[in-house]
């Protein structure tokens, strides 16, 4: 039985194979690419949300029972469970959360100047709440956790109405 | 094992008002209001049931705690037919770890541009895509339509200009299941007029119409023998069930729906060794009837509601289910026995025909009727009597895998 | 509700890219699994597959695929999916199958071909982030762990040196297990600090790499494991919780949603005292600074004292708290939901005796294992034990 055997796994099957062999057609493959395209709603959250961005500001929601700001809003407070109340403008400063120093892009290739992104808490919301965007105006060496940042935003006539309507934070 | 609240939402070809977030809030918040529960304190474990592409996120079970109440409390993704959520939620709460499980399942299909596409993404990449191809424009309303124009040839093979919508799939097994049963293409057209009639007394359903026989005969051939009206149109729905243990019921007053029977399996994924007669729904039911105690599906179920998603399948299943002889389901439909006065209701709310197609939420949504018709909620459409209901769905193209549940008072 | 034990597993090679499709590569470690326990295929009652998103396979509905690959034509197969908590997440649902009395026997199936990916995975991970929040900045995925990394480093004052020790740790523990990927027995904690920064914190060697492979499991009723095995291991409890999408509102430092989880688990399996009664751990370690968070989210030890012990040497295999003895992904490989080879299928095999050079001394009788999913939110943990 079983039992007996005291190494397991003992083997480990399966076909190594390098890049390079997929690349140089060493081996057998097939090659597909789907189409996939999808045009999500925003509903009434997300539309106000980025309307106010489009018109400069951060929009936030109040929950009344929890007695907390939600940004980005939402329709319902996920902590109660119940709808949420009133809408509610917030000022474009916060504190850094948290961020890193990237030096990849999205697609994993190396870029020389790196990029600074993170987490801004965002003033009038309970702590540790905000949303990701990128720091500018800064070094690698000065940014920290807890520093005062403050929106910079596209020219009015630029926005569109998108997360990127801000261009990035800047120190305050 | 009981369910103790239900809540769905409409259902509509496009829901662009709403996100996908909301939509599910709705369904869920009104099942939990139908059961009288918090689910932030009563309900131990969530499951949805969901696939990323139907979606368009890579791992979708993120985007689900924060509107189905699940923060910081159990939550899973199921990749199956609400059905399949069903009897994991049944299982959950048998290891009894939680008295309370909430189930949801929802389709937002008009927020996916390229709907053939996604289908033909989940054939086999090597031996069965190959033979079909990319066809579809973006489309709402989910109709497949054949393209104008060629399709673009696929990268990296010959430039070929025949393409078909995978759809075929669904024409060759009509095809096959006309030949060997007998049913004829005026059988299935009667589906088609009784599903759509049935719309009518149902609130929900959006592809209600007055249809003949002949009305469907003469629309237009898509997949010979499948012709348009015999395909059910794409829909956004979203459902949500509350499934508890009886004790539990019993303790919070609410007279429940007992699940007594699920089953369901999975055929070969490879479509030239699989057969076409349904053989899931066949060995499904059976794991369903032995947990339900049934031996005679015929007699002891009142109604069903099967998957009806193409016509043929309706009659197919009805057959595999045990509930009509092979070769009678065509007979039952055009006699009328099929219909909400007759001896075998099947898809009082209209069945995906009626209701639309509602992808992983096909299952749910034929369970949500038979729960209303046992609950006698189900109006115009009720059916006197009703003791015991069966709902069965079909995980779709090109899946042999699909699932059943019973349900009883 | 009924005992379950596990009495088989199995695990084939991880490496970047295998030539096996994901059919085959579900066979070879369902094969082993099964020659592991001498079990027939028609005595396994139903199966459970766990594979992460559709889109690394290039298969919509891609746990339809893998159906022949699972021994499961024919029967009742059910796919779950929890992101990278899949690893633990598939075991938890093949559990629930025999505990509720509906299976008596139940074979779970994890499986990953990253590879498929064209040019790279990453590109499925850009699907992964919000579409209006977060997709539009551009966001590669290391941006996150480097961001929580951060977040936790800061809070506790933690230095680099302590954190790439957990790399080391767990690359040199790979060496000697079979399926391993990135095992190196010289590797020092300098060439993790001098290794390329990707996004800082995050440097290269801290990172696991994506990867091809499988995994499976056979979880069978107490009442008939006499058939199988004398030895049986027992799983004592599971858990699992998910914290909530917005992960930008809240408090990256703690991951509360893994205590969660470790709380129900250990509830049910009667622990009181994780710290002193587990005898080891699995927890989950795409990034070498998770092995950390997570041993504080398992409750194994204060917050803000992971590190101490790794510098200790508490967490070596010989140590008195073994941390990840498989040489968890960091050493063996990231096939996603495939991990159950070194979380839970490593539960199984060091509690039985049978885990070779990498077997822990001494006599370890319970075992924790934990995988993280979905976007920094998800937990499971499962809880095995001996006798």
């Amino acid at each position: 039985m079983a039992d007996e055997k005291k190494d397991w796994p003992p083997y480990a099957p399966g076909t190594y194979v390098r890049e390079s062999d997929i690349r140089e057609k060493k081996i057998t493959y097939t090659w597909w690419e789907p189409e996939v395209q999808y045009s999500w709603s925003l509903g009434p959250a997300m539309s106000k949300f980025l309307q106010g961005l489009k018109a400069g500001k951060i929009i936030g929601i109040h929950c009344k029972r929890c007695k907390r700001v939600i940004v980005p809003p939402r329709m319902f407070c996920e902590y109660c469970y119940g709808p949420t109340d009133e809408w509610i403008e917030l000022p474009d400063t916060g504190i850094i959360e948290t961020f890193s120093i990237s030096y990849l892009d999205a697609d994993a290739r190396r870029i020389e100047v790196p990029i600074l992104v993170g987490v801004v808490d965002l003033d009038g919301t309970p702590p540790h709440h905000g949303f990701m965007h990128y720091f500018g105006e800064m070094s690698k060496d000065e940014i920290k956790i807890g520093m005062k940042v403050k929106a910079v935003w596209k020219p009015e006539n630029e926005r569109e109405g998108s997360i990127t309507d801000i261009k990035y934070f800047k120190p305050l | 094992m009981c369910v103790i609240g239900i809540g769905h939402t409409d259902f509509n070809s496009m829901t662009s008002d709403i996100h996908w977030k909301e939509f599910m809030y709705e369904a869920c918040n009104k099942a939990y209001i139908d059961a009288g529960i918090n689910p932030r304190k009563d309900v131990g474990s969530f499951i949805t049931c969901a696939e990323d592409y139907w979606e368009g996120f890579s791992i979708f079970d993120e985007f689900v705690p924060d509107q189905v109440g699940a923060l910081l409390r159990p939550c899973c993704t199921v990749c199956g037919d609400g059905l399949y959520g069903l009897g994991t939620a049944y299982m959950q709460i048998m290891t009894e770890y939680f008295d309370i499980v909430a189930v949801e399942a929802h389709s937002k299909v008009s927020d996916l541009l390229t709907y053939g596409d996604i289908i033909l993404h989940a054939f086999n990449p090597i031996f069965d895509r190959p033979v079909s191809g990319p066809v579809e424009r973006p489309n709402y309303g989910g109709s497949p339509e054949y393209p104008a124009e060629s399709p673009k040839p696929l990268v990296g093979s010959s430039d070929e200009k025949e393409r078909i919508h995978p759809y075929f799939l669904a024409g060759l097994e009509m095809q096959h299941y006309l030949k060997t049963t007998g049913t004829t293409e005026e059988q299935c057209a009667s589906v088609v007029v009784k599903n759509k009639k049935n719309a009518f007394f149902n609130p929900y359903a959006d592809y209600e119409a007055k249809l003949t026989v002949e009305d469907v005969m003469n629309s237009e051939y898509l997949f010979k023998p499948l012709k348009k009206y015999d395909i059910s149109p794409n829909v956004d729905g979203a459902m949500c069930f509350v499934l508890a243990d009886d004790k539990t019921a019993k303790d919070l007053g609410i007279e429940p729906i007992y699940l007594s029977g699920f089953g369901w399996c999975s055929e070969t994924p490879w479509l030239a060794t699989r057969g076409m007669d349904a053989e899931y729904a066949k060995k499904a039911a059976k794991m369903a009837y032995k947990m339900a105690g049934i031996t005679e599906p015929r007699k002891e179920i009142c109604v069903a509601e099967v998957d009806d998603r193409f016509s043929y399948k309706e009659l197919q299943h009805l057959e595999a289910l045990g509930l009509a002889r092979p070769g009678e389901a065509g007979q039952l439909a055009e006699e009328g026995a099929l219909e909400i006065d007759g001896s075998m209701p099947t898809n009082m709310s209209g069945g995906a025909i009626g209701v639309g197609n509602c992808l992983e939420a096909t299952g749910m949504q034929k369970a949500l009727e038979i729960i209303t018709q046992l609950r006698g909620h189900a109006g115009k459409r009720q059916v006197p009597d009703v003791e015991r209901g069966l709902a069965q769905a079909w995980r779709f193209l090109p899946s042999g895998s699909g699932a059943v549940a019973i349900f009883e008072r | 509700m009924k005992e379950v034990a596990v009495i088989g597993a199995g695990m084939t090679l991880f490496r970047r890219h295998l030539q096996e499709t994901g059919k085959e590569l579900s066979y070879l470690a369902t094969k082993m699994a099964m020659e592991d326990t001498g079990i027939q295929k028609d005595e396994i009652d139903m199966v459970v597959m766990g594979s992460a998103p559709d889109a690394f396979d290039g298969i919509h509905m891609k746990g339809e695929n893998l159906i022949d690959g699972s021994a499961a034509v024919g029967k009742p197969y059910v796919r779950v999916f929890n992101g990278g908590g899949t690893g633990v997440f598939a075991p938890i649902a093949g559990w629930w199958h025999v505990a509720s009395g509906v299976a008596d026997i139940c074979l779970v199936v994890c499986e990953e071909k990253m590879g498929n990916c064209y040019p790279h995975p990453q590109t499925a991970f850009r699907h992964i982030w919000d579409p209006i929040l977060d997709r539009p900045l551009n966001p590669n995925l290391i941006w996150l762990f480097a961001m929580e990394m951060n977040r936790y480093m800061n809070a506790y004052n933690i230095k680099k040196e302590d954190i790439a020790r957990v790399a080391v740790k767990n690359k040199r523990n790979a060496v000697g297990h079979p399926c391993a990927q990135l095992a190196d027995p010289n590797i020092t904690v300098d060439d993790v600090l001098n290794s390329e920064v990707m996004a800082w914190p995050v440097q290269r060697l801290d990172v696991s790499p994506p990867s091809d492979g499988a995994a499976a499991l056979i979880f069978c009723n107490k009442d008939i494991v006499h058939k199988y095995t004398d030895d049986p291991i027992y799983v004592g409890g599971v858990g699992w919780n998910i914290d909530s999408t917005m992960w930008t509102n809240r408090d990256l430092t703690f991951p509360r949603y893994v205590a969660n989880a470790a709380k129900m688990a250990y509830k049910k399996a009667g622990i009181v005292n994780p710290a002193k009664e587990i005898d080891f751990a699995e927890p989950y370690d795409p990034f070498d600074y998770k092995e950390l968070h997570h041993m504080e989210g398992l409750l194994l030890c204060k917050k803000g004292e992971a590190p101490i012990l790794t510098r200790e040497g508490v967490t070596q295999r010989d140590g008195d708290l073994p941390i990840c003895p498989s040489g968890g992904l960091l050493g063996v490989g990231n096939p996603i939901a495939a991990t159950m080879g070194q979380k839970v299928c490593e539960l199984y095999w060091q509690l039985a005796g049978k885990a070779g050079k990498r077997q822990i001394p001494g006599d370890p009788r319970v075992g924790v294992g934990q995988a993280w999913g979905d976007i920094m939110q998800m937990a499971t943990v499962m809880v095995l034990r001996r006798g």
